[in-house]
């Protein structure tokens, strides 16, 4: 039995039948019945290949076989020193540290006072807004890295705010990822507004560069109760040593509103985010706004699906790739409009800055329309710079590296434009320039 | 100053500048005038750099350097400037963050520090005054969404603020209603100096009350048929280009 835990990861995941029981075991929760049937579930649908309708463009495959990866439970210390680089300048906030997702107590701030619950998940197991929502978004089911982690994941953050609880300052999560060797590592949160709760959350990244390559598989369910609002920051710094398959999963009840910004920044050379959200009332609103900023021959894959279970709901996404070098992006955009779901509005685009000589993009919109009395588009475009506008700004003296910074901020502006913390926003724009410029 | 000799410029492979020889020295504003078509932005847009046009023959030469070896870039840092026929809209990239990263690059390549934010502000708001440029407009985006008489007042207002040794105005006056062309006009005739060259396109006769030329050049079917003084602008009004053309195949059929 022992030696099955030190299998490497690709060789348990296919191969061997007892080693991921083994793992399941060792997790010695009380979640072991959700936790078995999720372990039958991947089994039963297996590892994406590239015939795998939802992994068509990207081999996960090949990314999993490329280290001997292990799986890792246990915590890892990490000094103040290693979250430091995290600090949004400026920014005023409750900071709270992950290390693989583990919680950090020591490095950590967390909101305290009436109606906030916040802690490890391991240690809120038992917890109502936990028995209620853990697992329970409806497209977890289908999902096979998820069912995964569901089986296996070691700990990550719960947030439960009971009703009419607002956050006053913005939740910094650090997530650090670091190990000796090479490591898969599940985080798991699950955060929970309840009826009229209000927060805001910004999910940074840190990837201590000395380190092995760490391989995260992270699930984050959230649930944002009738008239909550969640505004939802996740910012990817990208990082050599890491690969990620990020899944965000969001339930919504009727008027509450969600606002998810995703940033993928360069160096992290395989990303896959899936990015669902299931509408379970009525007049919701909902903004998925992304950039992608990719070098190298990074792989970015969003993944992403607005599923209009209810009428009268408004949802607007907006995804903006920088493609550079030989860096590949993947934009699935489905939106399925129950039939229930009349005067749904649902809008989508994507566009795209092919900068790269090698440099690619495929979109795919995927709607799927069951309503009649509704409005629904979306967009792709993929370009370069227009020659006016660059030849406009060397005219005036500004050198080739400095306009093309200047452009790509012009094209990310209308997302980056939308972040409602000042602090964030000029981080972003500094780290978009900074990246632009080098 | 510029010193452009037998230039032949060619777009697409469609031959635009046919030998243009001038001499421009410093503190002199010369007017270049000439039928729709005939060349004029091409010129304006060789001596800017811009990489559509192939230059098949001929020299530039500005202050002791070969102006067409350099980058656009380049071009604007040793002081030439082009103020646009037609200014691009570049939505996202503000007036301001533009302007100070202009002004800095060009600083940077004279080797001199970026301007402190102070500095920056007060020059910006003298030289706003200078052509009656709305400060609600520096916050917004480039161009965009402008009127026309607003973009090209944006163009001298850049003008202002960059201080180059060389303008060249590109038909500046077209769209401009009289009180804007004023303003406009003002705004340059400050500017000009002893040091200072302007290089002015127009088409109208009009704009050269305003900004008093030292030479006039007629430029036709990419040459330089014609220079004269400001006397030349009137005459041009008056009889159009009809007779110079005609002129011109006489002397081509001798
Ligand atoms: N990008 C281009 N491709 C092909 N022809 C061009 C291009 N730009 C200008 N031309 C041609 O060059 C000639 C001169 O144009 P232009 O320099 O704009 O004249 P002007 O400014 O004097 O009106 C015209 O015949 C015009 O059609
Ligand atoms: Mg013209």
């Amino acid at each position: 039995m022992t030696s099955d835990m030190t299998l490497p990861l690709y060789q348990t995941l296919t191969a061997d039948e007892t080693a991921l029981s083994a793992q399941v075991s060792l997790a010695g929760d009380n979640l072991q019945d959700i936790r078995r049937t999720a372990l039958e579930r991947f089994k039963a649908i297996g590892l994406p290949t590239l015939k795998t309708e939802e992994w068509r463009f990207t081999n996960i495959q090949r990314y999993l076989k490329e280290f001997s990866y292990e799986f890792l439970h246990s915590a890892v210390q990490v000094s103040a020193d290693t979250v430091a680089p995290a600090t949004i300048a400026g920014l005023d906030c409750y900071r709270i540290v992950l290390v693989n997702g583990h919680l950090e107590t020591a490095l950590s701030e967390l909101p305290a006072g009436k109606g906030i619950t916040i802690g490890a998940l391991s240690a809120h197991t038992t917890a109502p807004g936990f028995t209620t929502w853990f697992n329970e978004q409806p497209h977890l089911a289908s999902a096979v890295l998820a069912q995964l982690n569901t089986a296996l994941f070691a700990d990550g953050l719960y947030i439960e705010l009971a009703a009419n609880t607002v956050l006053e300052k913005p939740v910094h999560i650090v997530h650090v990822y670091t190990s000796n060797t090479p490591a898969f590592v599940q985080p798991r949160h699950l955060w929970v507004l309840n009826r009229c709760a209000a927060a805001t959350i910004i999910e940074t990244t840190v990837h201590p560069n000395s380190q092995a390559v760490t391989f995260a598989n992270s699930v984050l369910e959230t649930v944002v109760m009738e008239n909550a609002e969640l505004w939802h920051y996740n910012v990817q710094q990208g990082a050599e040593n890491f690969r990620e398959v990020h899944t965000t999963a969001a339930q919504q009840y009727k008027d509450s509103r969600y606002h998810h910004y995703n940033f993928t920044l360069p160096n992290t050379p395989f990303t896959r985010n899936n990015l669902s959200v299931a509408l379970k009332g009525s007049h919701t609103e909902t903004n998925l706004k992304g950039i992608y900023l990719a070098n190298k021959h990074q792989h970015v894959d969003n993944h992403t699906f607005m599923d209009h279970i209810m009428p009268d709901c408004y949802s607007n996404e907006l995804y903006k790739g920088v493609l550079l070098d030989s860096s590949n992006a993947v934009f699935t955009g489905k939106i399925l409009v129950h039939q229930e779901a009349q005067k749904t509005n649902a809008f989508q685009q994507n566009n795209n800055l092919l900068l790269g000589d090698k440099a690619d993009i495929n979109s795919q919109p995927q709607l799927e329309i069951y309503a009649d009395d509704v409005k629904c588009s979306h967009g792709f475009t993929a370009g370069q710079f227009s020659e006016e506008s660059m030849f406009y700004l060397r005219s005036r003296g500004i050198g080739e590296d400095a306009a093309k910074a200047l452009m790509v901020n012009a094209f990310s502006h209308d997302i980056t434009n939308d972040v409602s913390i000042p602090e964030l926003q000029q981080h972003l724009q500094d780290q978009i320039a900074g990246i632009m410029n080098n | 100053m510029l010193t452009i000799k037998n230039l032949h410029a060619e777009v697409e492979g469609k031959k635009i500048l046919k030998g243009i020889n001038l001499e421009i020295n410093k503190g002199e504003t010369h007017a270049i005038m000439g039928p729709n078509g005939s060349g004029k932005s091409s010129l304006a847009s060789v001596l800017a750099g811009r990489d559509n046009y192939t230059v098949t023959e001929g020299e530039v030469w500005f202050n002791g350097k070969n102006l067409l070896e350099l980058s656009p870039e380049d071009r604007a840092r040793e002081g030439v400037f082009l103020a646009f026929q037609y200014p691009v809209e570049i939505p996202g990239v503000s007036n301001l963050n533009f302007l100070k990263t202009a002004l800095n690059e060009i600083r940077t390549y004279k080797g001199l520090p970026p301007l402190e934010a102070k500095e920056f502000l007060k020059l910006t708001k003298e030289k706003q005054q200078l052509v009656d440029f709305h400060s609600n407009l520096m916050n917004r985006s480039l161009n965009e969404g402008f009127s026309g008489g607003e973009k090209k007042r944006n163009e001298i207002f850049q003008l202002a603020m960059l201080d180059p040794q060389l303008a060249i105005l590109d038909e500046t006056d077209s769209g401009l209603d009289i009180d804007a062309l004023r303003i406009v006009s003002n705004g340059v005739n400050k500017l000009r100096d002893a040091e200072k060259s302007f290089v002015v396109i127009t088409h109208y006769q009009r704009l050269l009350e305003y900004i008093i030329p030292d030479f006039v050049h007629v430029l036709y079917n990419g040459r330089i048929i014609k220079t004269g003084t400001k006397e030349l602008a009137l005459e041009l009004e008056e009889r159009g280009y009809d007779w110079l053309k005609e002129e011109l195949h006489l002397k081509e059929s001798v």
